[in-house]
C-alpha cells in the first residue's frame, strides 16, 4: 500500500519537474514562432535589395538594415576588445595571484557589478565617459561607437569574470603543484598550465560576455548617438552608430501593428535572435570539444 | 501507526501540490483576463467611484500635461488622471486602437491615422490646447546668432558640414534631433528640412544623431561647441543659445517668445494638440474646458509653451 501510493507520489513529482523542463523548451519554440510570424512577412513587404540597402529612415519607407547590422557588430566587436583581456585577467588574478581575503572582498564585488542596471551605467556614459571622449581625444561629439564599447565592456567583464574563475577554480590542484615542483615560477604556472587547462571554460566566458552585450539595449541607446551610418572604416569606431537594440526599442513603441514597418522591426529580431543562436552555438561547441583536448592535454 | 501518520503527510504533499497547480493556472488565467479589461476601465464607471483618465502622448506635451493633471486632480480629487509619454505617434496609435482616453500629439493627425481609426470605430476628435515654438539652439560659445531655414535645411541635409561655410570656427557640424517616433521631428522634418514643400522628399542626412529624449539633446548641445539641435521651446534652458531664424535671406532674424509666435513671425512655431476617440463622457469633457480656461492656460505660459489665445 505504502509503496504504491510513493509510486503514485513519485509520479507527480516526476511529472511537474517533466513539465517545467519542457516548458523553456516551449517558450523557446512559442517565441521563436511569434518572431518568425511576424518578422518573415517584411521579406514579402520590402524587397530584398531594399531590405539590405544603406539607408533607415523608416518613417519615409527606407528600410535599409545594413547600418544597424553593422553598428551592433562595431559596438560588439568594440566590447570583446575592452572586456576579453580585462575580463580573464582579472579572473586569472583573483583565482591564481590574489590573497585569501582579497578575493573575498573582490568576488562580491565583481558580482556587485554584474547586477549594475544598464540605465545606471547608461547615465555614467552620457556624464562621464561621453564628455572625457570627446576632450582627449578631440572628437566631434562623444556620443560614438566607442564609448558604447567601453560601457558594454563593464557589462559583459563580470560575466566573462565570473565564468573563466570558475574555470581556473576547477583546474585541479595537483597540476599546480605538478608544475611548481618542476621548478616552473608562479607566471609559467599559471600561463602554461592552469590558464590553458581551464581553456575552454575561459572561452565559454567570453562568448556568453559577447553574448550579453549584443542583446544589450539601454546603454547603446543612450550613448552611441543612434546615427544610422554604414561604418566602413576602423574610423567608425570614432563615429556614432546605431545598433539593432537600440532601433527596436526605440521605434517599437510608435509602429502601428502589422505595418511594414513592424514586420521590419520584428525582421531585426529575427536576425538579432540569429547573431545571439551562433553565439550560443560555439559556446557550446567549444564545452563539447573541452573533455577531449583537455584529456588528450593533460594525462 | 506510523503507517498512517506517513498516509497524512503523503495525502497533505499531494493536497499541496494540487493546490500548487491549481493556483498556478488560475494565475495564468487571471493574468489573461486582466488585460481585456483595461481599455474600458474609465467606461463603466459609476457616480461613486473615482473616474480615471488615461492620458498618452507626446514627449514634448507630457510635463504640460502632468501638470494639468496634477492641478486638475487638486481641484478634482474624484478625478484620477494617469499620464504617459512616448511620442506623439505612440498617442495616436494608441488613439486608433482605442486604449486611451485623451492623446497628446505636437502634430496634427495624418489622414491615414483617421482612415484607420474610422476602421476601429474610433471618430477623434481634435482640441488645440497650447502653442509651441521649435527653438533651434547651439552651445552658448558658438559665434554664431542667426541662420535662414534654408540654412538650417542644408546643415540638416548634410549640404553644410562645417561652421566655417557659415562664417563661424572651423568645426565639424555635430547635428542632433529626437527620434523618428516624436512629432517634433516630423515637423521639423517637413516645416524646415523641407521647407514646407510636400513633394519635397528630401530627408535628415544619416548622421545626424537621434536621440531618445529632449534633456538628451539639451545636455549634449550644452556640452559640445559642434552640435546644432532643435528643441521645443519649454525645454529650453539659459545655458544654451538660441539662434534667430529668418524665413529667408533678407528678412529679420526673429528670435522664439510669446509675442513673436502669437503674432506669426517666428518661423517654426506649430499647434499642440489633444485628441479624443469620439465625444469625450462629460468628465472628460470638464477636464479639456479647464484645460481652455485662464487657470489651464497659465500653466502653459509657467512651463515655456505659448498659451492658445
Amino acid at each position: 500500500m505504502k509503496e504504491n501510493q510513493t509510486r503514485i507520489f513519485e509520479k507527480i513529482i516526476t511529472r511537474t519537474i517533466q513539465f517545467s523542463g519542457y516548458s523553456s523548451i516551449l517558450f523557446v519554440l512559442l517565441i521563436l514562432f511569434f518572431l518568425l510570424s511576424e518578422g518573415t512577412p517584411a521579406l514579402f513587404d520590402v524587397p530584398l535589395s531594399q531590405l539590405f540597402s544603406e539607408r533607415w529612415y523608416p518613417i519615409e519607407d527606407y528600410y535599409g538594415i545594413l547600418p544597424l547590422i553593422l553598428g551592433s557588430l562595431v559596438v560588439t566587436l568594440g566590447a570583446s576588445l575592452v572586456a576579453v583581456p580585462f575580463g580573464i585577467l582579472t579572473a586569472v588574478f583573483i583565482a591564481e595571484i590574489a590573497p585569501k581575503w582579497l578575493q573575498e572582498i573582490m568576488k562580491p564585488l565583481v558580482e556587485l557589478l554584474a547586477g549594475l542596471p544598464s540605465v545606471v551605467l547608461g547615465f555614467l556614459g552620457i556624464l562621464v565617459v561621453s564628455p572625457f571622449l570627446r576632450d582627449t581625444l578631440n572628437l566631434p561629439t562623444g556620443l560614438t561607437a566607442l564609448t558604447g564599447s567601453l560601457l558594454l565592456g563593464g557589462i559583459a567583464i563580470p560575466t566573462i569574470v565570473s565564468i573563466s574563475e570558475d574555470a581556473l577554480n576547477n583546474v585541479p590542484e595537483s597540476y599546480r603543484h605538478g608544475s611548481l615542483a618542476l621548478g616552473l615560477t608562479r607566471w609559467q604556472t599559471i600561463w602554461g598550465v592552469t590558464v590553458p587547462a581551464a581553456k575552454s571554460g575561459i572561452l565559454m566566458a567570453v562568448m556568453l560576455g559577447v553574448g550579453r552585450t549584443i542583446g544589450e539595449t539601454m546603454t547603446v541607446m543612450m550613448v552611441t548617438g543612434n546615427a544610422p551610418v554604414v561604418p566602413t572604416t576602423l574610423q567608425a569606431l570614432f563615429m556614432p552608430i546605431r545598433t539593432m537594440t537600440a532601433t527596436i526599442a526605440s521605434e517599437m513603441g510608435e509602429v502601428a501593428t502589422g505595418s511594414s514597418h513592424y514586420h521590419v522591426l520584428f525582421f531585426i529580431g529575427i536576425v538579432l535572435f540569429l547573431f545571439t543562436l551562433l553565439v550560443n552555438v560555439i559556446a557550446s561547441n567549444i564545452s563539447s570539444r573541452k573533455l577531449k583536448r583537455s584529456e588528450r592535454i593533460l594525462s | 501507526m506510523f503507517w498512517q501518520v506517513s498516509f497524512i503527510i503523503f495525502n497533505m504533499r499531494k493536497v499541496f501540490s494540487y493546490i500548487f497547480i491549481v493556483l498556478f493556472f488560475s494565475i495564468l488565467l487571471l493574468s489573461g483576463c486582466q488585460k481585456s479589461n483595461n481599455g474600458n476601465q474609465s467606461a463603466d464607471q459609476n457616480a461613486t467611484d473615482y473616474y480615471y483618465l488615461e492620458n498618452k502622448g507626446s514627449d514634448t506635451m507630457v510635463n504640460l500635461a502632468l501638470y494639468w493633471a496634477e492641478e486638475y486632480q487638486k481641484l478634482h480629487p474624484e478625478v484620477r488622471i494617469s499620464v504617459t509619454g512616448g511620442g506623439s505617434g505612440t498617442g495616436i496609435s494608441s488613439l486608433i486602437n482605442n486604449t486611451v482616453d485623451l492623446a497628446n500629439a505636437s502634430r496634427q493627425i495624418k489622414l491615414e491615422e483617421i482612415e484607420s481609426a474610422n476602421k476601429n470605430g474610433v471618430e477623434p476628435i481634435e482640441y488645440v490646447v497650447a502653442r509651441d515654438a521649435i527653438a533651434v539652439i547651439v552651445h552658448p560659445e558658438n559665434p554664431i546668432n542667426q541662420l535662414t531655414l534654408q540654412e538650417i535645411s542644408d546643415i540638416y541635409t548634410g549640404k553644410i558640414q562645417n561652421w566655417n561655410q557659415l562664417g563661424g570656427e572651423d568645426r565639424p557640424i555635430v547635428r542632433l534631433s529626437r527620434e523618428t517616433n516624436s512629432g517634433t521631428h516630423v515637423y521639423f522634418l517637413e516645416e524646415v528640412i523641407r521647407l514646407g514643400n510636400s513633394k519635397d522628399k528630401t530627408i535628415f542626412s544619416a548622421n545626424t544623431l537621434l536621440l531618445p529624449s529632449s534633456e538628451g539633446i539639451i545636455a549634449e548641445v550644452r556640452a559640445n561647441r559642434n552640435a546644432i539641435g532643435y528643441d521645443g521651446l519649454g525645454y529650453i534652458t539659459e545655458e544654451v543659445k538660441v539662434l534667430g531664424i529668418a524665413r529667408e535671406k533678407g528678412t529679420d532674424y526673429i528670435f522664439p517668445s510669446l509675442n513673436t509666435v502669437n503674432e506669426n513671425l517666428y518661423a517654426i512655431s506649430r499647434n499642440l494638440y489633444i485628441y479624443a476617440p469620439g465625444t469625450p463622457p462629460t468628465f472628460v469633457k470638464a477636464y479639456l474646458d479647464w484645460i481652455m480656461t485662464s487657470e489651464g492656460q497659465k500653466i502653459v505660459d509657467d512651463l515655456g509653451f505659448i498659451p492658445v489665445e
